[in-house]
């Protein structure tokens, strides 16, 4: 038996536990320098002069640069890699991002100069004495706000603080059909904005080599080389090939660190500027402030049923906060990844969705786990459940009434939704009935009914979520034809040492996920080898040809797949080499379990052989290299499409508000799993991240731009006493399109499980009056909401 | 997150202590209201004049019917304490859910209430036990009683060149301390201290208004005992004349509602 599917343990786990990996700040080069940031204080200001002459004088400060110096030296703006075009095909307004500002600050943190010295201490100390003489202006914060009459402008060049508005479905059928429902669910509410928090800040260390005219970059990034592509050919106009990136040992990122940021730059440019290596490393303030945003939604949606409960129509009307400026792929967030999955799980045969992108003067907002699939699973799975509380539908059954019926995507055709997207295959009622089966549905029905009638105040809720999400992004041709810049594939090379020993190149990055232990299940299996005679190398562009990075739960499907390609033609010229060796023709030989053997007769040639052959070749015939290494790129040939059912139950104390998560079902399908283990943990720490959205995490500015919700004394995540024991399974059904069938597991968790709480909560508090509660459900609005219905 | 340059001190004695206190100087005991101020430069003392390791300042005692406790007492110490678990069961609640383990083992009882944070958790047990705060100067020593020392937010009666030494903590017949965590900070949102002795029943809240305080307006309601019928018409008066606290997390009536539930709590505890 192979070791995919089994529970390995995480290779990389040792030196993560025993305090050893090796983050960047970490690396401590000789001679370096340290960088403060100059951080405005304000939301919205015009700069009339920066000062940097007390800085500049200050003990052990290097050199101090501001906008200006950056602006003389032809540093470009930060470019975003995403492009969205105005539903009346006008461009997407990209107005400039510059890595300092210099005329204009547009939100609390926004950086105007830098200082380096000889000590973070001596860096921290002078940045107090650059004196920046602001011209306060109004700001705007909400997006409701942004293009009201009046409302402050961001950009000169972005008029109603727009840069594009995007639609897709059918709108004229959909109104028809929410016209002629027999009953249409409405809401409105915001999916609230939320702070990243990975458990490393964000670091960056630029190192230039004056000898060899070359750069380095160590950066705690999920996708380097992006980051090289950006800053070379879009910010600094850098020769590509003298710069290298390094991303080590990342500690999280959820998303926050695939973006390209100013402090990736400006250690890169300062360093050749003072001829000395800069370091600079976020404090939790900077995170706070300075890390891309997720979420921030403000969304009306309209959902149609007909007299027997069948989804007819699906309204969505979105204004989407991007935040002061367009982060690298904030326009693909509340559009590709989010409008496309408003079909849901559900046959709704009319289904339109307009989004309205709206800057303010706030943090950028980019993508967060689950990056737009979250906002889109909430419109869904709220609004079919309050559907379901107000026709006094079992919300069970008003799902599977409804479901798009199962396909393999290989017998039957994959589901042709009506916001773009081909679904690859699904059986959207198995994940359910494994999940009612395992709460006990009709037991909890009984216990919740018989409160109820006891009147003992215990308020025990049911909630669910059915969600289906894109993973493996991006398919080219797909994305294309929506109107992305490109698609997103990935590389991977295969190198297999003379002794048979595999190390693998992939350009997909592991910052948590457990890729050194997945991939090299997937190698061992593949090429079978040893699972410790397999090394996994990531993160820097030294040594992996390209890579598009780790998001959006793309890495065993794109990268994983990458992998699999390569080993296709390794074991393709190691069957031609096995052929020379056993002087049989190649149709001939078997490849299992390690070794090609000639069909039919105990003739064989092990793997370990065949490399060493490959390094050490005699009498190779004509046309057959030495070597064995292979390098692919694989653009996929379509998203891959998780999904599951999840049901949380809950209780709710009336008198404080306080919201207590009884139990929480998770089943979802990702396909064949590789590390059940790693996929468990996906799972769970996703539910967390949900149930922080759900309940507690929330990014709160005052209206003048001020983030209240700046540090843990006020922002709140989800800890482990808030959760109860996380009861997981699966259905598996199999991705038809990638060879592993594999569909991605890190963001299920995320996007599945807010809904079922909220859904919980006012299930349990229905009875008493409430119909609406807004995430997060803090015990304050709880309270309220029952002050106000009784 | 990186303070300003500082002078370090570690004196041996209090008196050692005392002679370096200045203007420019602030004491340290388990740095975890004050370093965490520091590494946000809200506050930057020329100088830190560690006491931490001051051994006279550390016990926990019984001297005729009261509780002595040495300032540099841990929240750990005061929590596992069968001592005043017995005699001051309220001090011993509070101590055992100040932040978490970590905060418990470092911070120190002096420290807590020095700082005076409006949502500490001892202050309402103080109040409530009727504690005394006991404190030396250069000019001497006193002994202030709990309800003349916490004047408003991170404001107290101590003077700036006074240490505390010592807590007096009065046996109480019962007592008990509840709490509505914030659920980031886990600081009081709403922290009730309920204590009766000989007779008398105290009523104290932190987390509600600027500084901690008594609620006369239950204590005087509770004549009639702790009935439940009393205690829920008394605990319906909590905060009521108050300047009550307001933020995002808990504005004015909900806090003044969270008020009464734990007031009930508190009284239904010791009843
Ligand atoms: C993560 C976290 C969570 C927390 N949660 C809670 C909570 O839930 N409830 C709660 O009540 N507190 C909480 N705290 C605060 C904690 O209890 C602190 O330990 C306490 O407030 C200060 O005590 P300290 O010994 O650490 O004092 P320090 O930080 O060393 O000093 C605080 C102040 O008191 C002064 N000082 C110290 N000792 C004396 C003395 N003997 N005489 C005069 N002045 C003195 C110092 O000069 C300084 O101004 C939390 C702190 C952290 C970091």
């Amino acid at each position: 038996m192979g070791v995919i599917g089994q529970s390995i343990k995480r290779v990389e786990d040792q030196r993560f536990i025993t305090g050893k990996g090796r983050y960047t700040d970490d690396i401590a080069l000789p001679n370096s320098t340290f960088a403060a940031l100059v951080r405005s204080p304000h939301a919205h200001a015009a700069i009339n002069n920066v000062d940097t002459t007390a800085a500049a004088a200050a003990d052990g400060v290097v050199a101090v640069f501001t906008g200006a110096d950056l602006e003389a030296a032809g540093v470009g703006g930060l470019p975003c890699g995403w492009q969205v075009d105005f539903k009346s095909g006008d461009t997407m307004k990209e107005p400039a991002h510059p890595v300092l500002a210099a005329t204009k600050v547009r939100h609390v943190g926004d950086p105007v100069a830098i200082v380096l010295a000889e000590s973070r201490e001596q860096a921290a100390d002078a940045a107090e004495l650059v004196v920046v003489d602001y011209e306060v202006l109004d700001a705007v914060v909400a997006a409701t706000q942004a293009t009201a009459e009046g409302a402050p402008q961001l950009f000169d060049d972005v008029p109603n603080n727009t840069p594009f508005d995007w639609e897709l479905g059918d709108q004229a059928a959909t109104d028809a059909a929410l016209a002629s429902a027999a009953h249409v669910t409405t809401l409105e509410y915001d999916n609230q904005r939320l702070i990243p928090n990975a458990i490393e800040p964000r670091c960056a260390i630029g190192d230039y080599d004056g000898a060899r005219d070359h750069y380095t970059l160590y950066t705690s990034s999920q996708n380097p080389h992006v980051i090289r592509l950006l800053m070379t050919a879009f910010v600094l106009g850098l020769p590509e090939h003298k710069v290298r990136v390094v991303s080590p040992d990342v500690g999280g990122g959820f998303g926050s660190k695939i973006f390209h940021y100013a402090e990736e730059v400006l250690v890169t440019w300062c360093s050749r500027q003072i001829g000395r290596p800069v370091k600079w490393t976020a404090s939790r303030s900077e995170a706070f402030l300075t890390d891309a945003h997720g979420r921030d939604h403000h969304t009306r949606v309209d959902l149609g049923l007909d007299a027997d409960g069948n989804f007819v129509g699906l309204r969505v009307k979105t204004v989407a906060n991007l935040g002061a400026y367009l982060s690298t792929f904030a326009p693909c967030v509340p559009t590709y990844l989010y409008g496309t999955l408003l079909q849901g799980l559900y046959t709704t045969p009319a289904v339109h969705v307009d989004v309205t992108g709206v800057f303010t003067n706030t943090t950028p907002v980019d993508a967060l786990r689950g990056a737009g699939r979250p906002e889109a699973t909430y419109v869904l799975e709220r609004t079919v459940e309050q559907a379901a509380l107000e026709t006094g539908r079992d919300p069970a059954q008003l799902r599977s009434q409804n479901f798009i019926p199962a396909f393999d995507g290989v017998e039957q055709e994959g589901y042709q939704t009506q916001v773009a997207l081909q679904y690859d295959s699904g059986n959207y009622g198995a994940a359910l009935e494994k999940a009612l089966a395992a709460i006990g549905y009709d037991e909890l029905r009984a216990e919740q009914a018989q409160a109820r009638a006891a009147g003992n105040g215990r308020h025990i809720g049911i909630g669910f979520s059915t969600y289906i999400e894109a993973c493996g992004i991006a398919p080219s041709a797909v994305v294309g034809a929506l109107g992305a810049r490109a698609g997103l594939f990935e590389s991977a090379g295969v190198r297999v040492q003379p002794t048979g020993k595999v190390t693998v190149f992939t350009g997909s990055h592991s910052h948590g996920q457990g890729h050194e232990t997945t991939f090299a299940q997937v190698v061992a299996d593949g090429l079978g080898v040893g699972i410790e005679d397999v090394d996994i190398i990531h993160g820097d562009t030294e040594s992996v040809p390209f890579g598009m990075g780790t998001y959006g739960s793309r890495s065993l499907a794109v990268g994983g797949t990458a992998i699999v390609k390569s080993m296709d033609k390794i074991k393709e010229k190691g069957a031609k080499i096995a052929a020379h060796l056993l002087e049989a023709a190649e149709e001939d030989l078997e490849f299992a379990e390690g070794s090609w053997t000639v069909k039919g007769t105990d003739q064989s040639i092990a793997f370990g052989e065949v490399a060493l052959a490959a390094y050490v070749p005699h009498n190779f015939p004509e046309g057959l290299e030495p070597g064995l290494e292979f390098t692919s790129f694989y653009d996929p040939a379509n998203f891959t499409f998780p999904f599951g059912a999840h049901i949380a139950v809950v209780e709710v104390d009336a008198e404080t508000g306080v919201v207590a998560v009884r139990r929480y079902v998770a089943v979802d399908d990702v396909g064949n799993i590789v590390n059940p283990m790693i996929v468990e943990g996906q799972v769970h720490g996703g539910i967390t991240h949900g149930i922080g959205q759900a309940l507690f995490e929330e990014a709160v500015y005052d209206d003048s731009g001020q983030l209240i919700s700046g540090s843990y004394m006020d922002y709140v995540l989800p800890r482990a006493d808030d959760l109860p024991s996380f009861e997981t399974d699966h259905t598996v059904t199999p991705c038809p399109h990638n060879p592993l069938g594999v569909k991605g597991a890190g963001e299920t968790g995320t996007i599945g499980s807010p809904p079922a709480i909220v859904n919980a909560v006012l299930d349990a508090l229905w009875p008493l009056g409430v119909r609406d509660l807004a995430m997060p459900l803090t015990p304050q609005k709880v309270w309220q909401a029952i002050q106000q219905a009784s | 997150m990186i303070p300003v340059a500082f002078d370090y001190h570690r004196p041996a004695s209090v008196d050692e202590a005392i002679e370096l206190l200045s203007d420019d100087a602030k004491l340290l005991a388990g740095g975890h209201s004050l370093l965490p101020a520091m590494k946000l430069r809200l506050s930057s003392p020329g100088a830190l004049i560690d006491i931490g390791r001051i051994a006279e300042l550390n016990y926990i005692r019984e001297d005729g019917g009261t509780i002595a406790i040495g300032a540099t007492t841990t929240h750990q110490q005061i929590a596992s304490s069968d001592l005043v678990s017995a005699n001051a069961s309220a001090l011993a609640q509070a101590a055992s859910v100040i932040g978490d383990p970590q905060v418990r083992n470092k911070g120190t009882i002096g420290g807590s209430l020095a700082h005076a944070d409006p949502a500490a958790d001892y202050p309402a047990a103080i109040l409530a036990l009727g504690a005394e705060i006991v404190v030396r100067g250069s000019d001497g020593g006193r002994s202030i009683p709990a309800d003349e020392f916490f004047i408003d937010l991170f404001l107290t009666a101590l003077a700036p060149d006074e240490i505390i030494t010592e807590v007096r903590v009065p046996a109480a017949d019962k007592s008990a301390y509840v709490k509505f965590p914030h659920p980031a900070s886990r600081f009081a949102v709403v922290g009730c201290a309920a204590a009766s002795a000989g007779g008398a029943v105290k009523v104290a809240f932190t987390g509600v208004a600027n500084a901690a305080f008594r609620d006369s307006g239950v204590e005087a309601a509770l004549s009639g005992g702790l009935s439940e019928e009393g205690i829920a018409a008394a605990a319906a008066r909590a905060a009521d004349g108050q300047e009550v606290l307001a933020d995002h997390f808990a504005g004015e009536e909900y806090r003044r509602h969270l008020a009464k539930v734990f007031a009930r709590k508190a009284l239904a505890t010791i009843a």
